[in-house]
């Protein structure tokens, strides 16, 4: 039995790439991510992992570096934070139509301006549509298993396409926690060497990226749309392989304390955590509140979605990113969304907190409670209240 | 020469890794370049290209009109992506997971794509050290969106963006020196080419491939369309870019200048500025201004030539 060991997130993600063997790894320093490319390099200086470690001018750069190394045939890491990914994200959106199978650790923070390095998820939220398969972890454990499995699930044959995985910055990448890590003949029979379908070679030339007049171009991204909604099920036997393997089982959409409830949070990222503390304290009150947590964003699970929410009379949904002057943060935009042919969908409340770091303690969700009763019983639900706005 | 063409057609290899069909203009000489460049490479060549002419009129979905694999992403990072592949091809050949042989990695863009949005992940390759050879096929403006002026485009040239109108004569500022920012990286080789002169262009490619580390080449590309000039007259242009100075055609290898085309008595300027419809506002003045720029700036050439020379 693999021991469990205090580490830092960053250092359990950089474990997690190392034990993926990976063959390349291009990135550009920028705070919260920078401990995980600081370990990787260090691993590489050390023989620890041989890969090419390629320390690039931008993650403008990082990102073409990536498609150039994964298109030669390397399993490929990057990872980036906030406005590196703003940067890069040009070409983040050309890596999955061109089905470039890298992997992303991704260290939410917020975007410029004002300049913050705190943590929320508006970098994720400004490629929302960029065509990768992209999920959240909520603790280390889940950042080192969702890693390992991404690698798996991006170069399946039946998939073929770049990984994001979203890890908070500093509530997850800076904090020490306990985690268990695989040993490496199990993490080769679980991910074994990268098979690309095609890859730069001479003696089998092939031309990628080739570009779409208007009689081709939908039928591209017709096949794109296609091939990402047809991941979800790879996902789900990647991540059940793995739960038989390691007892640590992983689903697009999970709840915590749901039986019974008529309100639930909805939250992703390490925001959970804390949201299963205070739905604790909430029951122990005697409300009917618990947790359904999105795991995985893109595609995005709608019937797991719906199974989930049957039957509750309330979403409280925790936007971390702001759409300005749109309908409501981007989750709960699309929560609504999904839950519009419902004829007895729940109402969807919609709180944008956690901005920058502002910390949303157990205490915060049943202010949120309140408050979302009170704009229930006074009928005002449309739209979406910045919580804890300091006045 | 008498038996000139058949000696050539000796001496040339016989690959060809751009087929014919592709929608390059008549006359174009940027497409003649980048065929003598694959036929320096040969067929073991990785090619990843910028967004401009030479990506639009060879790759309309579905179909390609390259025979050696070739990747293009976007506009700016054709260095980037090809530094990529360079490494990610080192690490599989490392691992023995692909056969370990001598591939040539090429980076092509044109001069936007090279001195403008590309000069920053260009620099960050070169300075990286990747065994690879970047190519700047040097229109002098940006011909693929419509002749916009570009900072490789030349003093007085006119263009959509740099017009020549009643207060100005078209462009007011300098050809930018690529190939100089090139040497100040001190990577093995630079050199510039011109198709007009495609046995030194050929063997300036070979040479580069050679090297260990990276490689630059710069390479004057006639534009027909943009230069407003007759498609006939590409190569003639061409020859006096560089028999005017205007481009002189010189290698830098390990910091050491070498004149590839010697030019005892240069012609004027205006030999090369009256051909071409892009340059025909300009005054004598102007032409004046024009010639003594060259001037200097041949002469600066010519006293690193002699300083390299000197030193060895």
């Amino acid at each position: 039995m693999p021991k469990r060991v205090g580490m830092e997130v960053s250092i359990a993600a950089s474990e997690a790439v190392r034990l993926a063997n990976v063959d390349a790894i291009a990135a550009y320093p920028i705070t919260p991510q920078t401990h995980i490319v600081e370990h990787l390099s260090e691993f590489v200086a050390n023989g620890e992992l041989d890969a090419e470690f390629i320390p690039v001018e931008s993650e403008h750069s990082a990102m073409s570096v990536c498609c150039g190394t994964s298109a030669a045939g390397a399993r490929t890491f990057t990872c980036t934070s906030s406005q590196g990914l703003a940067l890069m994200s040009e070409i983040v959106f050309i890596a999955s139509a061109m089905q470039l199978p890298i992997v992303m650790i991704l260290a939410n923070r917020s975007l410029s301006g004002p300049l913050s390095i705190w943590n929320d998820h508006t970098d994720v939220m400004l490629v929302r549509d960029c065509g990768w398969i992209q999920c959240f972890g909520e603790n280390g454990q889940e950042i080192f298993d969702l890693t390992l499995c991404a690698f798996k699930i991006a170069e399946d044959h039946r998939v073929i396409l770049p990984f994001i995985v979203n890890m908070d910055g500093f509530i997850l990448s800076h904090v020490i926690e306990p985690v268990e890590l695989l040993d490496q003949e199990t993490v080769d029979k679980f991910l074994p060497v990268y098979k690309p379908v095609y890859r730069l070679d001479p003696d089998n030339p092939v031309t990628m990226g080739a570009f779409a007049m208007p009689d081709l171009y939908t039928e591209t991204k017709k096949a794109q749309d296609e091939r990402l909604k047809a991941s979800k099920p790879v996902i789900e036997e990647i991540w059940k392989e793995f739960g038989d393997l390691t007892g640590r089982y992983y689903s697009p959409i999970e709840t915590y304390k749901a039986e019974g409830a008529k309100t639930l949070f909805v939250t992703m990222g390490g925001f959970s955590e804390t949201a299963s503390t205070a739905v604790d304290m909430m029951r122990e009150e005697g409300e009917p509140v618990g947790l359904c947590k999105i795991r995985l964003w893109r595609p995005f699970p709608f019937e797991d979605f719906w199974k989930a929410v049957k039957g509750v009379d309330t979403l409280i949904v925790i936007d971390r990113a702001t759409s300005y002057g749109g309908p409501g943060g981007p989750v709960a935009s699309e929560l609504r969304s999904a839950l519009y042919t419902w004829e007895d969908a729940p109402k969807v409340v919609d709180f944008i907190a956690g901005l920058a770091g502002r910390d949303v303690a157990p205490g915060d969700y049943k202010k949120m409670y309140q408050r979302a009763q009170q704009r229930i019983a006074s009928g005002d639900i449309a739209g979406y209240e910045i919580y804890g706005v300091r006045e | 020469m008498e038996n000139f063409n058949v000696y050539a057609v000796r001496l040339l290899p016989k690959g060809e890794y751009i087929a014919p069909g592709h929608r390059a203009c008549q006359g174009c000489a940027e497409v003649l370049a980048v065929r003598l460049v694959g036929k320096a490479l040969g067929r073991n060549t990785v090619i990843a290209c910028a967004t401009g002419c030479m990506e639009i009129i060879s790759s309309p979905l579905p179909t390609t009109s390259w025979r050696v694999p070739w990747i293009h992403v976007a506009f700016e990072n054709a260095a980037a992506v090809a530094s990529g592949v360079e490494a990610g091809l080192k690490v599989l050949m490392r691992k023995g997971r692909i056969p370990k042989k001598k591939i040539n990695v090429l980076a092509m863009a044109g001069d936007g794509g090279t001195s403008d949005i590309g000069l920053q992940a260009l620099s960050g390759a070169l300075e990286r050290g990747h065994n690879m050879i970047y190519v700047c096929y040097d229109n002098e403006a940006y011909m693929n969106t419509g002749i916009q002026r570009s900072s490789s485009t030349p003093f007085g040239a006119a263009t959509t963006t740099s017009p020549a109108g009643k207060v100005k004569p078209g462009q007011v500022t300098w050809k930018k020196n690529m190939p100089e920012i090139a040497v100040a990286h001190n990577i093995p080789y630079v050199a510039t080419a011109c198709p007009s002169y495609p046995f030194d262009l050929m063997e300036k490619v070979k040479k580069a491939a050679e090297v260990e580390g990276p490689a630059y080449i710069h390479i004057l590309s006639v534009c027909p369309t943009g230069w407003r000039l007759a498609p006939d007259l590409a190569i003639r242009a061409g020859r006096l870019a560089v028999e005017t100075g205007i481009f002189p055609l010189y290698e830098v290898e390990n910091g050491k200048y070498s004149l590839s085309v010697e030019i005892p008595k240069r012609r004027p300027v205006e030999d090369y500025l009256k051909i071409q419809g892009r340059f025909r506002h300009l005054t004598p003045d102007l032409i004046q201004k024009i010639q003594e720029h060259v001037d200097k700036k041949y002469n600066n050439l010519l006293a690193k030539v002699r300083f390299s020379e000197e030193m060895s």
